[in-house]
């Protein structure tokens, strides 16, 4: 039975989070390493070339790798101090059981009795209570591989309809938004078109900080003259440098979007052609922008009319742009509308598919994009393919050797799985490189919906806030210590190169994955020697998808530095071809295996499609007893729920614990200084930090960063409402009061990463 | 022939990331020990932050006031880190400096500061901190190259301090115009707070403040 290890000195002595600081041949001005390895940064979805400076199997240390054509070079701290989390004090190297008689909490158990237990768990609760009462979590931290056999193992291995990942929580919205309005789901652009649009459009994106790199293609834009308008209700730091910034109330972005499509309707800001020959619905979303004139649209965005027109008038008149958002459109109830509305106005402009004509999501984990390519997301089979389509399904199951039925259909999200926790219909978990005990909102429901399961297994190279729930605890790998694709925030599929072995009984996840199946006696089809054999099932499962790779090969990533799919390997009539790849979609004549000459959309007649949605409030609205709105987001040394950084002793340092940041005017009014503790409360729950009094934000809105676990994690507060058709939650807006506090208990004793 | 390299520093680009501070202390000649300063301007009201790397002065201050003669400037215009055997560890390079950059490294008994990354820059690679630079606020490159890519900026390298004017190696890149000062959020909202009314330069120039 899963129960929380408690927090106690003695489990953070042996598992951490502790810091990690560069000494030994790390800090060392005479090692000469032994080799220097290719790769990438392990974060965020710019991946950043990088290479390993390797010396006795352990990085010690990095070298800038300016032949990458997407960084030359750059990288944010993160990449910087990323080669401190190998050799790590906090690294799990064996299996253990979790065990309450224990002072840590855990004890160490052989890798193979591990392996054993899980496999006779999976069993008992598969035989009582059938498949699907097992459910998996998957993580887009992992290579493509791993990800595509993780949806085969759920499905073929489990036989569990319960497969979902943590892609879940950061960017679907924007997916499915792809889906319904060009009919694939993938930024149409490379971002060498960034510099060369005269207007960059970023809405709720904190590119310096979230994706720090491409901050240099939208100055290089700026240099060239280009626009830049930035929509966000903080100040960001890329703010700082925009020409215009619209301070937009969280969860109205639908609203300002119409309104940009009313005034560019009214002024007669149109491309007319491009609407007419590629693209259908533009009536719909014309009717509904015709309510949305910019008297209304200020009211209900909270932003000045004159800032409105002005963006509009940017927008309307330019020749060439380029238009990016992230999670702060995609994280809401309504995640799947804002993207729709803002594809609405690029479509209204007809700039897309041309150089310098760009639209796109920015990625926010590793491999976000591939990890929601082949199939760990539960709708979803390999090469886009869609799990509940009968020519899918069968293809599929044609290709691992299994009669079709015997495919498990759709499940549900991540955090439905926890809602059928609580109904009893699932007993059993098993989770990789994810922490949904951070990550998802109403934390306090997650850890009880963890607490509940009959068995839980996590797997992860360092013990996460979701590991202390588990019952068994399995030592994956890093990713210095496999290799592999991921495809990058431009849909480049790049290539991860291994620098060094997994240290003790730690292994490769796909390995993992291989000993439970083979454990369960089911091993066909789980038996690879290595990620190329895996790379190449996948390819060939993703052949005539929409998301196709089945042109690339590891030879082709090296030699053309990433391939950008889609990359067939046979033509439209079926010849072997050297495709090259696609950086740029939707191009005039381009072709697609969907439209199939038709159009340049993914579509049966190749056209993309205009949304008439209108504008609807989040789910909570600010009232007198929680009079303001919260939103979260990250800072730029920490990433996601904080597992890796916050063992990165130099990346603590710089910014160690979450602020939570309110306008002067909102402080002075509750009495509140700079540094102040400041409990902030929800309907759910509460918190308290310190605070950091800025004139950077809304002053009715407060902002706390997400990568913090325990008492000092934002998700206590936020809410667990989910975007209908994405199911992707609404962190990024609910209704909160504040009040001026005293320091907390956890003050007096943990350190400020644990 | 190989253009000549040059450092540049452009403050409007920074994002205070501090990728230079992290990678500057990565660097082999001393690891450990960052070169670089990066601090905000007024956190309470700006994110606006600035990194400053050792500009290399034509007449070093820093050397200038040695009693140690620890100071040294090359030929080609770097003035270096102050040498170990003769440092005295006074201070008077910290304080003096006009830009604020050598550090004194107490635990070293030693004044260090940035070489232009000496070790990297002699064997033809970039200086790390402009390498890694997100922003690219930190550049190192050809001046042609500069005025080309930049173009709304202007390149200086001499700067007043009283009555002292400093000609430096490393460059400057500032805005041919001064940019519109954005200071407050609440500037561009439907109903700002009152009390609170700061305008944005870029909705007033076209008529909207
Ligand atoms: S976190 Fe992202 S931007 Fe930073 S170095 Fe890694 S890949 Fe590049």
């Amino acid at each position: 039975m899963a129960a929380e290890s408690p927090l106690t000195p003695e489990l953070l002595a042996k598992f951490g989070p502790l810091r990690s600081y560069p000494s030994g041949d790390r800090v060392s001005t005479m090692v000469d390493p032994d080799k220097l390895v290719q790769t990438h940064c392990c974060f965020c979805g710019q991946q950043c070339g990088i290479q390993l400076k390797v010396k006795d199997n352990a990085v010690v240390g990095f070298e800038p790798r300016d032949d990458f054509p997407t960084n030359h070079g750059m990288l944010c701290p993160k990449g910087v101090r990323r080669y401190l989390q190998g050799s790590h004090h906090d690294r799990l190297t064996q299996a253990y059981f979790r065990d309450p008689s224990s002072a840590t909490g855990f004890r160490a158990v052989a890798y193979e009795e591990a392996i054993q237990r899980t496999a006779s768990e999976i069993q008992r609760i598969q035989s009582t209570y059938g498949n699907n009462a097992f459910a998996v979590f998957g993580g887009a931290s992992m290579t493509t591989e791993k990800c595509y056999l993780m949806g085969k193992f759920a499905r073929m291995c489990l036989k569990t309809r319960y497969t979902d990942y943590n892609g879940r929580l950061c960017m679907v919205s924007a997916g499915v938004a792809n889906k319904k309005a060009f009919g694939v789901d993938r930024a149409a652009n490379a971002m060498a078109d960034i510099p060369l649009a005269e207007v960059v459009w970023i809405s709720g994106a904190n590119v310096a900080e979230c994706a720090p790199i491409t901050t240099s293609y939208v100055w290089q834009a700026r240099d060239n003259g280009a626009r830049i308008i930035n929509v966000d209700p903080r100040l960001t730091p890329l703010a700082r440098g925009c020409d215009l910034v619209l301070p937009v109330k969280p969860g109205r972005d639908a609203a300002l979007f119409a309104g940009i499509l009313h005034l560019m309707i009214e002024h007669d800001w149109l491309d007319h052609d491009f609407i007419r020959q590629y693209t259908v619905d533009f009536d719909k979303a014309a009717a509904v922008a015709k309510q949305w004139n910019p008297k209304r649209t200020a009211e209900v965005t909270g932003i000045r009319q004159a800032a409105i027109e002005q963006a509009a008038e940017w927008w309307g008149t330019a020749k060439t742009s380029y238009l990016m958002h992230a999670r702060g459109l995609e994280q809401h109830i309504h995640g799947v509308h804002n993207c729709l509305g803002s594809i609405n106005i690029v479509l209204a402009s007809g700039r897309i598919g041309r150089p310098g004509c760009g639209y796109g999501t920015i990625t926010g984990q590793g491999n976000g994009q591939g990890g929601r390519e082949h199939g760990q997301k539960t709708d979803q089979l390999p090469g886009g393919r869609d799990v509940d389509n009968p020519q899918h399904r069968q293809f599929i199951a044609n290709f691992w050797g299994i009669p079709e039925p015997e495919l498990p259909h759709s499940g549900v999200d991540c955090y439905e799985i926890l809602r059928k926790v609580e109904t009893g219909e699932i007993r059993g978990l098993l989770s990789w490189s994810i922490n949904p005990a951070v990550s998802l909102p109403d934390s306090q429901y997650v850890k009880r919906m963890l607490s509940k399961l009959e068995f839980y297994v996590n797997i992860d190279f360092f013990l996460s806030e979701s590991g202390r729930f588990a019952d068994v605890v399995l030592p994956g790998s890093q990713h210095e210590e496999d290799e592999g694709v991921v495809c990058s925030t431009e849909g480049r599929v790049i290539k991860i190169n291994q620098a060094v072995d997994p240290p003790g009984d730690a292994k490769q996840d796909w390995r993992i994955m291989q000993d439970i199946a083979r454990a369960l006696g089911r091993e066909r089809g789980f038996t690879f020697n290595n990620p190329r054999e895996i790379f190449d099932e996948m390819c060939r499962a993703s052949a005539g998808g929409v998301i196709d790779y089945s042109g690339i090969t590891y030879e082709k990533i090296e030699a053309q530095n990433g391939v950008f799919w889609p990359c067939p390997a046979t033509d439209p009539d079926g010849r072997s071809i050297d495709h090259p790849g696609t950086p740029r979609l939707f191009e005039p004549g381009s072709w697609n295996s969907v439209a199939r000459g038709a159009g340049p959309f993914y579509f049966p007649d190749g056209k993309a499609r205009f949304h008439g949605i209108d504008y609807a409030p989040p789910t909570e609205d600010v009232d007198e007893t929680y009079p303001l709105m919260l939103t979260t987001g990250r800072t730029v040394n920490m990433f996601l729920s904080g597992n890796q950084t916050r063992r990165i002793g130099p990346l603590v340092d710089q910014y160690p614990e979450p602020l939570l940041e309110l306008h002067p005017t909102l402080a002075e009014k509750h009495g509140i200084r700079d540094r102040d503790w400041v409990t902030v409360e929800s309907r759910r729950g509460a918190m308290t930090v310190r605070c950091q009094v800025v004139a950077t934000i809304r002053p009715d809105v407060v902002f706390v960063p997400y990568h913090w676990g325990g008492e000092k994690s934002i998700n206590l507060v936020t809410i667990s409402a989910q975007d209908p058709y994405s199911k992707i939650p609404e962190f990024k807006v609910c209704a909160v009061r504040i009040r001026k506090s005293e320091a907390p208990e956890y003050a007096s004793w943990l350190e400020p990463q644990q | 022939m190989k253009p000549e390299m040059e450092f540049f520093v452009e403050p409007s680009r920074c994002i205070g990331c501090q990728a230079c501070y992290h990678a500057c202390s990565e660097c082999e000649t001393h690891r450990g020990h960052s070169m670089i300063h990066i601090e905000y301007v007024d956190r309470s009201q700006s994110v606006q932050t600035f990194a400053m790397v050792c500009m290399h002065c034509h007449s070093p201050t820093c050397a200038d006031v040695c009693p140690a003669d620890a100071i040294k400037r090359e030929a080609d215009g770097r003035v270096m880190t102050a040498r170990k055997p003769r440092c005295i560890a006074c201070s008077n390079c910290v304080l003096a400096c006009p830009f604020g950059v050598p550090k004194m490294m107490s635990e070293l008994d030693l004044m260090m500061k940035c070489d232009m990354c000496y070790d990297r820059t002699s064997t033809g690679r970039k200086p790390m901190c402009a390498t890694v630079c997100p922003s690219q606020a930190l550049y190192y490159g050809p001046r042609e190259e500069v005025e080309k890519l930049r173009k709304r900026s202007r390149i200086v390298n001499q700067f007043q301090f009283g009555e002292q004017v400093v000609t430096t190696k490393v460059n400057m890149v500032i805005p041919r115009e001064a940019p519109s000062d954005i200071v407050d959020v609440t500037a561009a909202m439907h109903e700002p707070p009152t009390g609170r009314t700061i305008t944005l330069n870029v909705l007033t120039q076209n008529g909207g403040g």
